[in-house]
């Protein structure tokens, strides 16, 4: 009986025999799910290829993973988006669970070059959990919503047993329509394009990890949550469909989603290290807990890539909105190594980056 | 950050690089020791920057590398366990036991948790006197002191559930160690700046001159290790074989003797295995008689383990420098940082890890001059 | 062995009966234990390990350490300037 290979490579695993007393290889964790599941590196892009698309039919196989879905209904272009807040602490500097999880729908769907028009909200509460911050999380949702112009048009609310929940956890879903002249997917990305950030990196990753009380960092940080549909508005309003690409790189950070965008669209990405811009004390922070930037989580910045003679003009149109003041290109899409992102270091080298493996853990050494 | 960014500045790194290529005129092959310096060799690709003929082995200074595999075994044992609380610098909890991890094991509902400092975890028995914490004291020269803390700061609160796990390893014995083998290609050090900075460097001074090997002290910035490089090319062109400092900013010759004092209070040296290698004499540290009753080792009585590591796994080549990542026939294929089979693919320090995550497929092909 | 990261010592807390102090990391603080330097004072930068203060920094050796790297760049031109025959 041969082991199942939860690498996915082609190489043979060593048999497990279990009848030779003691299997001498220390097998993958594929029974039970891990934290790092969820961290939107390698272990989440498994677990949905792996359990998730084979269940769900050969529509879901054939797309590519995107952050939302187009639907199309009597010649309009709909656009749909679901994703779950689970986001501990609740509350933490530059936001709550209740702006995130209006800003992150309203992402995923305008990622997809769409106005976003319509949210649902479902909440998962824990027995025992204070009204007054179920008041304040709410509040957070009704003033995160009207400022983005998208109203909350339906919900839902569950209560379950005391240590069933972790407080609390929203789910938020989003409905849009696709903008005129827009046509956006990782797989349209093409050697010769420009790859561009919205903005600096990993204020909201590090903010989460500092607040966290284990780990006990103060830091002047706050997370950059905010909603990006009138950039994207902006972005096809100037370049129509010469923007290929646009996601969000929240969970498993920049890194993840470039190598995202290179695998679905089978092209090589390169970037300069010089060019990614982390603000001061997020920069810090990683020092201290070992962690890389690039895959931190943000919630508030984009990246696009785009035709590459429309990307100084790209560019000053990002700059000209709040949201893309500090927009800049990180580099290039190219026909080699297929599949892989590298990036030119700051000492003139050169490394490959990778996914994020699982879960982020701070390390000594 | 300062004293950070200014030690990252790509134009004197250039400078450095023109200065080393002006100054090797022969091949030559040189280890850094530690292994944060090789993450940062690695991450910023200056190996492959390096002149053609100047070589850097990776050495084995990464502690969570070299615990020994029946270490982890017991770690894991005791985390199993209702009443613990076990505690970890975070590197740890990805390495691969001989049947599973503790972070795998925390999936399943042991109380594993991570903590930064060892005080953390002092803390915690402090506040949980119905647990037994453990720490898994992990660690060179430059964490033993802040371990030695967390011992004496339990003792000072007289608490009596919190425990360590200790695998502390000492530097010098590995580099003779590595001197000693007959396969050894090694002419230079980088010595690991920050075991240095408690420890100083009087411990090298017999190294260099017995074994006519040149030993830079030297930081973990990109700058820094191309000055050490620089230096330690230098003494071999110039034939010297001499103890130097690069790290000045941080390093003195006699360390930091509070750091030193307390070390030796609380431990003292013994053998100690080293995973993939075997035991080296006088390597280790132990807790001292005094202390002996923070161990968790007697304290869990966990006997009867056999360890296992699996048989494709080439660590104890890699950590000697022997071999290269890419030599080993499950470099990439059965052995990545997501299915580590041994400890140098699961620390992000460890040298098949950096390998991997910089995406090197095959031997680094160092630079010919530009 | 790795991770030290330089920070400045803010201010000095003797309460619990450790030496602690806060340290700040260029915009991120934390309490660190300063007893293995009981000689650094508030302003002071340290190298810190998993929550302890190791090393103070010599404000002067760092300076030197750049300075020599500095000129290092213009004796290199000098002697490129100075043709063929100057000596590496």
């Amino acid at each position: 009986m041969t082991a199942a290979d939860p690498s996915g490579g082609g190489a043979a695993m060593t048999a497990a025999d279990p009848s030779r007393g003691g299997c001498p290889v220390p097998l993958a964790e594929t029974e039970k799910v891990l934290l790092g599941h969820g961290s939107g590196g390698q272990l989440s892009a498994e677990l949905l290829r792996d359990v998730v698309v084979p269940a769900l039919g050969a529509a879901a196989a054939e797309t590519v993973p995107e952050d939302a879905a187009v639907v199309r209904v009597d010649g309009l272009d709909l656009v749909v988006s679901t994703d779950a807040f689970v986001v501990s602490p609740l509350f933490f500097p530059g936001g709550d669970i209740g702006v995130l999880a209006v800003h992150g729908t309203v992402n995923d769907v305008a990622m997809m070059g769409a106005t976003p028009l319509a949210l649902a909200v479902a909440y998962v509460i824990e027995e025992g959990f204070p009204v007054a911050d179920l008041r304040r999380v709410t509040a957070s949702v009704g003033a995160a919503a009207a400022a983005a112009g998208v109203p909350v048009v339906t919900g839902d609310t569950k209560v379950v047993g005391r240590g069933a929940a972790d407080g609390l956890f929203v789910t938020t879903t989003g409905l849009g329509r696709r903008l005129p002249g827009a046509r956006v997917s990782a797989a349209l990305a093409r050697p010769g394009d420009a790859v561009l950030l919205s903005g600096p990196i990993g204020a909201h990753g590090t903010t989460i990890l500092s607040t966290r009380e284990a780990l006990g960092f103060e830091a002047d940080l706050a997370s950059d949550t905010r909603p990006l549909h009138r950039l994207v508005a902006a972005m096809v309003a100037g370049a129509g469909q010469a923007v290929h690409v646009m996601r969000d790189p929240t969970r498993g950070g920049v890194a993840s989603t470039l190598n995202e965008i290179a695998a679905a669209a089978g092209v090589g990405i390169e970037i300069d290290e010089a060019a990614v811009a982390v603000p001061a004390p997020v920069a810090s922070a990683c020092e201290l807990l070992g962690l890389d930037p690039l895959h931190v989580a943000n919630e508030g910045c984009l990246v696009a890539v785009v035709a590459p003679e429309s990307a100084e003009a790209l560019l000053a149109t990002m700059r000209a909105t709040p949201e893309g003041r500090d927009a800049v290109r990180l580099g290039s899409v190219v026909g080699e190594h297929p599949g892989r992102v590298v990036m030119r270091t700051l000492m003139g080298g050169r490394r490959v980056v990778d996914m994020l493996v699982g879960e982020q853990l701070p390390r000594i050494c | 950050m300062r004293y950070v960014d200014e030690y990252r500045d790509p134009a004197l790194a250039r400078r450095l690089f023109a200065e080393i290529r002006a100054a090797a005129t022969r091949p030559w092959t040189l280890m850094e020791v530690c292994g944060g310096q090789t993450h940062t060799i690695v991450r910023q690709g200056i190996d492959e920057l390096l002149p053609a003929g100047l070589r850097m082995i990776h050495g084995p200074g990464c502690p969570v590398c070299v615990t020994p595999l029946e270490l982890i075994d017991k770690a894991l044992e005791i985390a199993g366990r209702d009443e613990v609380v076990f505690t970890s610098y975070g590197d740890m909890l990805r390495v691969p036991g001989s049947r599973t991890d503790l972070l795998s094991l925390r999936a399943r509902g042991a109380d594993v948790r991570v903590v930064y400092s060892p005080l953390d975890a002092v803390r915690i028995a402090a506040d949980r006197p119905d647990r037994e914490v453990v720490f898994f004291a992990v660690g060179f020269e430059t964490t033993a002191p802040a371990n030695a803390m967390a011992v004496l700061r339990a003792h000072q609160l007289g608490l009596p559930n919190f425990s360590m796990l200790v695998s502390h390893v000492l530097v010098p014995p590995a580099m003779t160690a590595i001197l000693d083998a007959p396969d050894c290609e090694v002419q230079a050090f980088l010595a690991a700046g920050h075991v240095c900075a408690v420890m100083g460097w009087t411990q090298y001074e017999p190294i260099a001159a017995r074994y006519g090997v040149p030993i830079v002290v030297t930081g973990f910035e990109p700058l820094d290790l191309l000055e050490g490089i620089l230096m330690a090319v230098r003494q071999l062109e110039d034939g010297r074989a001499a103890v130097e400092n690069q790290y000045a900013r941080a390093v003195r010759r006699s360390g930091n003797t509070q750091a030193q004092d307390a070390i030796r209070r609380v431990f003292r040296i013994g053998d100690r295995a080293w995973r993939g290698i075997g035991t080296i004499p006088g390597s280790g540290l132990m807790l001292t008689d005094e202390f002996a009753g923070y161990d968790a080792e007697p304290r869990f009585a966990v006997a009867g383990l056999s360890a296992r590591e699996h048989p494709a796994c080439i660590a104890g080549d890699i950590l000697r420098g022997t071999r290269v990542p890419t030599d080993c026939a499950a470099y990439g294929t059965l052995c990545t940082p997501r299915t580590p089979l041994g400890a140098p693919m699961v620390s992000t320090e460890g040298t098949c890890a950096a390998f991997y995550n910089a995406g090197r497929v095959r031997p680094a092909v160092t630079a010919g001059p530009r | 062995m790795c991770l030290g990261i330089p920070g400045r010592i803010g201010s000095v807390d003797d309460a619990s009966g450790l030496h602690m102090g806060t340290v700040d990391f260029g915009g991120v603080e934390r309490e660190v234990c300063l007893a293995y330097v009981p000689e650094a004072q508030a302003g002071d930068y340290v190298i810190v390990h998993v929550g302890f203060a190791i090393s103070t920094v010599d404000e002067a050796e760092a300076r030197r350490t750049l300075e020599v790297l500095e000129a290092m760049g213009d004796v290199l031109e000098q002697e490129l300037a100075g043709g063929p025959g100057a000596a590496p």
